[in-house]
């Protein structure tokens, strides 16, 4: 759906990106992450057509950047904001018409969307009347109001309650559900296991990481395993494995956290296991995203 | 229709809408027309009817029974002195007082309560003139005939030799000329003014960003530029039209006729000047007042001032957006206004010595510049010219059309960068390089 290649950017003081590559999949929601400053918004600006690249090129279904593209992507920015002093069905009718909508389908998307969302009666209200929560309502739907197939979100979920939080990531399932390929910029690590199918990592400007979300926390897996154990027997463990740390379940067990040794596996250590334990359970410790974007920054830095 | 005219319908109705909008462009001619009737109603007005009394201290009375009575007007002659107390205590409204020797001073002296109007001061002086002039004729055997004969009034045409054109009046077309190149001055930093917030407005509600997510900064530039100029043409075609309305209903409800309003401006104006002929003395100026009306060619001048007023307009405006854009907000701005501000005062300061001189070499220069023309060349165009140097107010124009192109380009290079830039106080250095930034 989304291609970069090799693209690099730099502005009057900084070089915000050095040969990016990323590829976003059709029908997928692809997470772009990074510190702030590390030229997230930049790669979108790009995308959006807001500003060129130096080098590299960008491509959608294979076609380069083009004008006409800009009617099938829907993008709301970090820096976001309505007219104040514009009602709120006025100002959704003149962004979806500005996204090139004619008025009859602007004004029944709009209306869609305002039901969707059980607005109807704001309708009159100007912006200035609504609180933030509800003006990021408004912000949302004017960023999906003329269907796009390609979805950019810069920092969704900033700035958002936990409520209103909840209410997009579920129309974000929904847009996804619908065919829509999402791509969202963010420093919120929890949002991306929910969510992304897909990921890159940019930190001061280059990418460091990136690809599907499962694989990538495999590849980073310590090949390290939570046993537990019905009592709480002493073990002795072959010389290939470590035991990290011992704690009580809720259930009532016994868990340990058992690291082996490279090319070493769980099925040799459960072997040292059975004889001396009855086992309940074994699951493979998996890093979260955050352990993992935490430590690739560092190793960068 | 295209994006650019959805930005421009956008800025254009959001604006007109607006109730201070409405209220200025009803409210504006109204308010000019309020100043000129109550000039002209206190200079002019009759301050109800005048008892005047008339102390003649001259040997042989020589006003005796002499005023002219008119409307509005009765005449008391007495050779004793009123005092002040006695004069307050009267029914007279004035005390004209002649010395014993006025026929050798020629100067007497008025007494009033309240102001008298200008109109009756002008008319017991023509009275005295008469009335001394007729003693004096008498006293030295001349007959009016041959007074007449002898009584001269010198006047002069002023002539410039390189036009065929007899009077000129040059520096009274120059003063009208003046009028519009302030409306120009008015309108062009009202609007101006108002595109520089529009921007700022934008950037600080943060709605910018989701804008040139659908089209370009350029368009947005322009439609917002445009729709102000729009704005702005359209509260001056109403005023226009509200002032026509505004003069029409009043002469109609001041004379009460039911005649064709445009014959009865030309019958009022006929007949002000003649009544103004009869009585001489200040009505000479007014005479050269519908004179000079009928000499300054309106419809030229309409068209010459919507030129000059978007060519600068669009200069200005440009200038002004670069500006919204490069600040957060509007009391950043100072720094960048003055050497926008600069240019338009000064072309306002130019204008008013060019009344003086309007083909002097500053009024030339200055009306070739783009910054200063669209002021300085309304004066001018007031004044009009010969065939020979048309090629001025043509390359004139042709200079504003250039200069608003090479400020507009300018503006987008500084606005494309400055709408996407927060938290930064910008230098003029920081401006050169986003200028030069490809």
């Amino acid at each position: 759906m989304l291609e970069a290649v090799d693209v690099s950017k730099s502005f009057i003081h900084h070089q915000a990106l050095s040969e990016v590559n990323i590829t976003v999949k059709e029908g997928e929601i692809f997470g772009l992450l990074g510190p702030n400053g590390a030229g997230k918004t930049t790669l979108i600006r790009i995308i959006n057509q807001i500003t060129a690249p130096d080098t590299g090129t960008v491509t959608i279904n294979r076609e380069k950047l083009r004008p006409e593209h800009i009617q099938i992507i829907g993008y709301l920015p970090e820096e976001r904001g309505l007219y104040k002093k514009m009602t709120v069905g006025e100002q959704a009718l003149y962004l979806a018409r500005l996204k090139g909508l004619s008025v009859s389908e602007a004004k029944a998307q709009v209306k869609y969307w305002f039901d969707r969302f059980d607005i109807q009666s704001w309708w009159n209200k100007k912006v200035e009347e609504l609180s933030k929560g509800m003006a990021q309502k408004i912000q949302f739907i004017t960023t999906v109001i003329h269907q796009p197939k390609l979805i950019i979100l810069d920092e969704p979920f900033s700035g958002f309650d936990p409520i209103n939080a909840a209410v997009i990531r579920k129309e974000i399932m929904h847009l996804k559900d619908n065919g829509a390929t999402i791509m969202l910029s963010t420093h919120n690590m929890g949002s991306v296991e929910e969510i992304c199918d897909s990921f890159a990592l940019i930190n001061k400007s280059k990418k460091v990481l990136g690809g599907n979300v499962m694989e990538v926390k495999r590849d980073f897996a310590p090949n390290a395993y939570d046993i537990t154990l019905r009592n709480n027997n002493a073990l002795s463990l072959p010389e290939f494995a470590t035991e990290l740390q011992a704690e009580a379940t809720k259930e009532g067990f016994y868990s340990k956290r058992i690291k082996l040794q490279d090319g070493h596996s769980l099925n040799a250590l459960l072997q040292t296991i059975l004889p001396q334990a009855e086992i309940i359970s074994a699951t493979e410790v998996l890093p979260s995203m955050n352990d993992i974007f935490i430590d690739v920054v560092n190793k960068n830095a | 229709m295209g994006k650019i005219g959805l930005i421009i319908q956008r800025e254009y109705f959001s604006r007109v809408k607006k109730k201070s909008f409405i209220i200025m462009t009803l409210l504006g001619p109204l308010l000019m027309a309020g100043v000129f009737a109550g000039a002209i109603y206190f200079s002019l007005s009759e301050s109800g009817p005048q008892n005047i009394v008339v102390v003649d201290k001259s040997p042989l009375q020589l006003t005796n029974g002499l005023f002219k009575e008119k409307e509005g007007y009765t005449f008391i002659y007495t050779e004793k002195d009123i005092s002040d107390e006695e004069f307050e205590a009267s029914d007279y409204t004035l005390m004209l007082y002649l010395p014993e020797n006025i026929i050798k001073t020629n100067q007497g002296a008025i007494y009033y309560k309240e102001a008298p109007s200008f109109i009756v001061k002008s008319y017991l002086k023509d009275q005295m003139e008469n009335i001394l002039e007729d003693y004096k004729l008498e006293l030295n055997e001349i007959s009016p005939e041959t007074y007449a004969h002898i009584n001269t009034n010198f006047n002069f045409s002023a002539r410039d030799i390189h036009k065929k054109e007899k009077d000129t009046y040059h520096q009274e077309l120059a003063i009208v000329g003046f009028v519009f190149a302030f409306l120009i001055y008015m309108f062009v930093f009202m609007y101006g003014v108002q595109v520089m917030r529009g921007v700022i407005e934008e950037k600080t509600n943060r709605i910018v960003e989701v804008l040139i997510s659908s089209v370009k900064p350029f368009q947005l530039m322009m439609g917002k530029i445009v729709g102000i100029a729009l704005v702005g043409l359209t509260q001056f075609f109403m005023w226009i039209i509200l002032t026509l309305v505004l003069t029409t209903v009043a002469q109609v409800a001041l004379i009460g006729d039911q005649f064709d309003p445009e014959m009865m401006q030309q019958q009022m104006s006929q007949q002000a000047v003649q009544e103004m002929m009869n009585e001489e003395g200040p009505s000479e100026d007014l005479v050269a007042i519908f004179d000079l009306i009928e000499r300054v060619n309106f419809p030229l001048m309409i068209g010459m001032f919507i030129f000059y007023f978007l060519g600068g307009y669009l200069l200005y405006a440009a200038l002004f957006a670069a500006v919204g854009a490069a600040v957060d907000n509007e009391t950043d701005t100072q720094q960048f206004m003055l050497p926008i501000t600069i240019p338009l005062i000064f072309a306002l300061l130019v204008g008013e010595f060019a009344i003086t001189n309007p083909e002097g070499p500053a009024a030339f220069w200055f009306s070739m510049v783009p910054l200063t023309s669209p002021i300085v060349m309304m004066l001018r165009v007031a004044v009009g010219f010969d065939a020979a140097s048309m090629w001025q107010l043509i390359l004139s124009m042709a200079l504003l059309v250039g200069g608003f192109l090479g400020a507009t380009w300018l503006a987008a290079k500084i606005y494309r960068v400055g709408i996407l830039m927060y938290g930064k106080k910008v230098t003029y250095k920081e401006l050169w390089k986003w200028v030069k930034y490809h």
